[in-house]
């Protein structure tokens, strides 16, 4: 009786310690924050369809970047620039060659009022609001693309004293759709799915273009997991979540 | 950078200033009163011990929101918005701040127990008078606690200012967002000099706070 409580026990441990259980892995992939929930789906979509989960961790590019050069235990990196990924590689952190352009990024000025923002942005010339939220320019691709817009309208000095700073794009849409802040410049990812408010597609002419790159890290060069994700990157599942979101292909 | 230290120490002397104004009668009244409900005002005192300053930050920016109801309250007295501003932070130092000040007043407070305050009532004091004269000199180490803490965690305040600041340099940068945008910007040298001073600072309020107040406690004996 003893004995075959024993081989029972031995036969679940083993059950659970089985190929079954190691064939499915994991991947922890640092993502910049405008790319969070796109993502997501796609994780959801790539889980399905291998069995292998993938953990994220979102915030400003910067921020990412200097965990990463800190030995921060991610395995692939979703910038929302193609600088940092090739820094990356250069600096020794990626795996040389690694780096793509996952997706191409578009900025989108949005307020949660209805009418604020018209289709031209006229909006920025007249000023007629106490806030703006930009994504802080330093480390956030999208922060700076929207400093260059102003810039390029000849209103940033004007607009100047109205900047409120997100310390990332997740939290400068927070700050528009919380109503602190009127309005803000956004990625367009964050509202595509959100039809409420006024917004204004910001022209390609106005910031250089958002080409936002990928490279698989130094850590996650020998986990299959992370290599076969950013695969599934240029899957036609993976492709139609980029296009339901409103992101550019290269 | 030195905007950065300016804005900070002005930061933390408006809200020490303001915290001392409000927290001594505040401390006060906990102290004497036998309210039914001063334990509930002394928890509601004490919440920012525990709660994440993203939970207050939260909270703060919703209310300090345009059409939020605290600035609702201020709108007759002409402050448009407080999210994003420096009397917003002010505020929201306040309220995080406000335990640690509090606190060692109140415990002062009740350490002298009713002996002195009834002393000075037989040798016919008000009551506004004996406050002033008896109370808060027996008081003062517990005060100076207070002003120190509340200087010193004002100074110290991160979580809360990056959910209701909005980073804008002269106004609401204060020191702890400077030495973030520093270090994910990869631009360490400043950085290291922040930090160095800061820890600096906070190793001096310590041992000042502790040496201080064991002088003026042997003088008060």
């Amino acid at each position: 009786m003893k004995r075959s409580w024993l081989s029972a026990a031995v036969l679940a441990v083993g059950l659970l310690l089985s190929p079954h259980a190691a064939r499915a892995g994991q991947a922890l992939i640092a993502v910049a924050a405008n790319f969070t929930a796109p993502v997501q789906e796609i994780g959801k979509a790539f889980t399905a369809k291998t069995g292998h989960t993938v953990e994220f961790s979102f915030g400003a590019t910067g921020k990412l970047y200097t965990q990463i050069t800190q030995g921060a235990p991610f395995d692939a990196f979703f910038a929302a620039d193609d600088k940092r990924p090739l820094k990356a590689e250069q600096e020794g952190y990626g795996v040389p060659g690694s780096s793509f352009t996952y997706a191409v990024g578009k900025l989108v000025l949005w307020s949660k009022t209805p009418g604020l923002v018209d289709a031209k942005g006229e909006v920025l010339k007249k000023g007629a609001f106490a806030k703006i939220a930009i994504a802080n320019p330093k480390t956030a691709p999208y922060g700076a693309a929207a400093v260059e817009t102003m810039t390029k309208l000849g209103v940033f000095d004007a607009l100047k004293p109205k900047v409120v700073e997100g310390n990332n794009i997740s939290q400068t849409h927070q700050f528009v759709a919380s109503g602190a802040a009127e309005l803000g410049f956004v990625a367009f990812s964050q509202v595509a799915l959100d039809p409420t408010g006024s917004r204004w597609p910001v022209p390609q002419e106005f910031y250089t273009p958002i080409h936002q790159d990928v490279v698989l890290l130094k850590k996650g060069a020998a986990n299959p997991v992370a290599s076969t994700f950013l695969d599934f990157m240029k899957s036609p599942e993976a492709l139609a979540v980029l296009k339901k979101y409103g992101y550019g292909a290269l | 950078m030195w905007e950065t230290v300016g804005l900070t120490v002005k930061l933390a002397a408006t809200s020490t200033t303001l915290l001392l104004l409000l927290g001594t009668p505040l401390a006060w009244w906990l102290a004497r009163s036998r309210h039914w409900a001063k334990e509930v005002v002394a928890t509601v005192i004490a919440l920012p011990l525990v709660l994440p300053p993203t939970v207050l930050g939260f909270y703060l920016l919703v209310a300090m929101a345009p059409g939020g109801p605290l600035n609702a309250m201020l709108k007759p007295f002409g402050i448009a918005s407080l999210a994003f501003t420096f009397p917003g932070l002010v505020v929201g130092s306040v309220v995080y701040s406000l335990p640690f000040v509090v606190n060692p007043i109140r415990n002062a407070f009740e350490a002298f127990g009713d002996r002195p305050m009834e002393a000075a009532a037989t040798l016919r004091a008000r009551p506004f008078d004996a406050f002033v004269t008896v109370a808060l000199p027996l008081a003062s180490p517990g005060i100076l606690t207070g002003a120190i803490l509340g200087f010193a965690h004002t100074v110290g305040e991160f979580g809360v200012v990056l959910m209701i600041g909005g980073n804008i340099p002269g106004q609401t940068k204060v020191l702890s967002m400077t030495v973030l945008d520093y270090v994910e910007t990869l631009d360490w040298a400043p950085a290291h000099l922040l930090s160095g001073m800061m820890l600096g600072f906070s190793f001096c309020v310590i041992l000042t706070m502790t040496v201080l107040e064991k002088r003026l406690r042997r003088h008060l004996r």
